[in-house]
């Protein structure tokens, strides 16, 4: 077998893998819904983040508006700080609320806004306030427990 | 033999031992700077990508196949008995892309290409090849090993590209051709679930470091191997033993660092 | 060939070399002149090959000094060993062609190592060198495809390839038909004189290797236990010389193996100890 048609199978093999691996990337992968374009960045205070992890998607009416970048604690307020990374081809208003809602019933937590109704916008930098911390599922057993407790007490107790 | 004997036994064993050791260490570092010269004769390289991949090619594609029939038969067995019978894509891709396809090719690959590279140094070593070659001023290391380790690093993530799309055509053709789960969920639920960097990108990573491994494996085994029948045919069962137990040790440290949160 | 007017290719002084405490070769001293064919002598692992492989510098001698051209190998940088390895040419006891390759890529390959000439010149050269041994049509043939002899052959055209100073032949009559014996022989001889090389011959075949030589080491023990011409070894009164040359099954070197006396193997062979039936 000459160099020639050895050079030639090699190519394919070369072709056929690059090929496998463009099918791994775009056909099973998320390399086409990942975007590349510009962001600006905006923080949102909650007493508690649940199970929200960075690169948690941000989406806003169901639909992916950006990433969460970082969560760090504050040690003055006490509260976690999460960093995100809004498209910038989105604008939202200043009044704007971030809660933390879970994907199904027990899949990954993510970042919902609500839009507000205000005139300015959020920019670069801005600090979201209006923020509804994580559902944490022993506070809300606790509460039906006491719930449910109150109300059976309060049926019995006269 | 007294416990003195055993102790000295001991002893000498441990020398040995690192001994080998050093060798095989100074040798993986010297291939590896040889990667600049390699590419100077790339005809040499390409002859051995041809022996070592595009050979390997049909046993790597049919077994992913039928890897992806099976992963597609258990786990739609599995997800719908939780009503999940929709993430049949995204769990036949990340077990592909992860874990199956980069090891299982490394595994397949120790078998079909380690051997033979093995076989194919042992028998020069044996037939003074080696020799003549360094009595002709020629560097078997730089002529014969080089252009054999890094074809071998080249080829084995094109290798496993190939096993994880074949199998998750596979999965497809089981789960949504044969069995019924609706196609769009099938991709849909995949596209959403695999990360190209995280999952796709890190399992690049690992089947290049497989192929370092297993490469590596199967040129010291044949290089250090006795000149002999028996010698080469136990250096080629070294091979197939310490490259998979390498490449199944590697995958827990690089899974651990990789996918660990 | 006058001995002693040409300059030494060769030249190794009280050279000891052995592994551990175990000496193989002790206090060798033997010169290789220019034009000559020296041949060396010797039972088997007597350390013959040993010596090629000093010469070669792919082991360092314990004591003593080994020099080619001039140059002592010891002292010598790995380049300079690699450029003297190019003036040397090696024939391995059975060709050690490279199996992968055709009989005309094997010859070329030193060329196409070495030299950056172009593809149309190696193949003349190539061919030059095939003619010479007798083997150009056979270019396109695989190692696996020939017989022992033209293997040898095709060897030797790979070893004077960069047109050596010095050509060493390892064993090159064992296991040949007469009639690839005499080639082998001949070409040996021709090749050296027509090309203007030295030979250093290993092989204990004394008719043949005594035919060609110019000059003899005979090697026993690990040391140097004659030299001369063939024609001043064969007059020898030496024992040793007389049994080797001659090739007598007993003498210095005796026929039989350490053993008991025969009175008691054969006639109280209960008090020795004997295998069992298995």
């Amino acid at each position: 077998m000459n160099q020639r048609t050895i050079d030639l199978w090699v190519g394919m093999l070369v072709v056929l893998g690059a090929a496998a691996l463009l099918f791994l990337a775009l056909k099973a992968g998320n390399l086409l819904q990942l975007n590349w374009g510009p962001t600006y960045s905006v923080t949102a205070r909650f007493d508690n983040i649940g199970g929200l992890k960075p690169d948690a998607p941000v989406k806003s009416a169901g639909v992916v508006v950006g990433r969460v970048t970082s969560i760090s604690f504050d040690n003055q307020t006490f509260q976690a700080d999460v960093h995100m990374a809004i498209d910038a081809r989105f604008k939202f208003p200043v009044d704007t609320s971030a809660k933390i809602l879970t994907a199904g019933l027990l899949g990954d937590q993510y970042i919902d806004l609500s839009p507000g109704g205000s005139d300015r916008n959020l920019t670069n930098g801005s600090v979201i306030h209006n923020t509804q911390s994580a559902v944490v599922l022993e506070n809300l057993i606790g509460q039906f427990l006491y719930n449910k407790a109150a109300s059976s007490g309060a049926g019995e107790g006269k | 033999m007294t416990v003195a004997d055993r102790l000295v036994a001991v002893g000498a064993a441990t020398r040995r031992l690192l001994a080998d050791l050093g060798f095989a260490a100074r040798l993986f570092v010297r291939l590896l700077w040889l990667a600049g010269r390699v590419l100077l004769r790339p005809a040499l390289l390409v002859q051995q990508m041809y022996f070592l991949g595009n050979l390997s090619l049909v046993i790597i594609a049919v077994s992913g196949l039928f890897v992806g029939f099976v992963l597609g038969l258990q786990g739609y067995y599995t997800l719908s008995r939780y009503g999940s019978s929709s993430a049949l894509g995204v769990l036949v891709a990340l077990s592909l892309v992860r874990e199956l396809g980069p090891v299982v090719t490394a595994l397949l690959f120790a078998g079909r290409a380690g051997t033979s590279l093995t076989a194919e140094i042992g028998l020069m070593k044996a037939g003074e090849q080696i020799a003549a070659m360094e009595m002709m001023a020629v560097d078997p290391v730089v002529r014969v090993l080089a252009p054999r380790f890094w074809a071998g690093v080249i080829v084995m993530p094109l290798l496993a590209a190939v096993f994880s799309a074949v199998g998750i055509i596979g999965g497809y053709i089981v789960g949504v051709v044969m069995i019924g789960v609706d196609a769009g969920q099938f991709w849909s639920q995949m596209q959403s679930g695999v990360d190209v960097f995280k999952d796709v990108g890190n399992g690049v990573i690992k089947s290049v470091v497989f192929g370092l491994a297993v490469t590596f494996v199967a040129l010291l085994q044949g290089w250090r191997s006795l000149p002999t029948p028996e010698g080469v045919s136990r250096a080629t069962t070294r091979t197939v033993v310490i490259a998979s137990l390498a490449v199944l040790a590697l995958d827990f440290v690089l899974t651990a660092m990789m996918f660990s949160t | 060939m006058p001995l002693s007017s040409e300059p030494a290719i060769v030249q190794i002084d009280a050279l000891d070399f052995g592994y551990g405490d175990r000496l193989v070769l002790r206090q060798i001293d033997l010169t290789v002149r220019r034009g000559q064919v020296v041949a060396v002598m010797g039972a088997s692992g007597g350390g013959k090959t040993t010596l090629l492989r000093l010469i070669g510098a792919q082991v360092q001698p314990l004591r003593g000094s080994v020099r080619f051209e001039g140059r002592d190998l010891a002292q010598a940088s790995q380049e300079q060993i690699f450029a003297m390895r190019r003036r040397m040419g090696m024939l391995f006891q059975f060709g050690a062609l490279f199996t992968d390759m055709t009989v005309f890529e094997n010859v070329a390959f030193p060329l196409r190592e070495h030299t950056r000439l172009p593809e149309s010149m190696i193949r003349d050269l190539v061919l030059m060198k095939l003619n010479a041994v007798g083997l150009r049509g056979a270019r396109d043939l695989y190692p696996a495809e020939l017989s022992g002899g033209m293997a040898r052959r095709v060897a030797m055209a790979r070893a004077i390839a960069l047109d050596p100073a010095l050509v060493m032949y390892d064993e090159p009559f064992a296991g040949l038909d007469p009639i690839s014996l005499g080639i082998s022989a001949r070409l040996i001889r021709t090749l050296n004189d027509a090309l203007g090389l030295s030979s250093i011959v290993v092989s204990h075949d004394v008719e043949v290797t005594f035919d060609i030589a110019d000059y003899v080491y005979i090697l026993g023990n690990g040391s140097l236990i004659a030299h001369g011409t063939p024609q001043q070894l064969r007059d020898s009164t030496d024992a040793l010389v007389h049994q080797f040359v001659r090739g007598e099954p007993d003498g210095p070197v005796h026929f039989h193996y350490p053993a008991a006396a025969v009175a008691d193997d054969f006639l109280r062979p209960a008090a020795t100890a004997q295998g069992r039936r298995a």
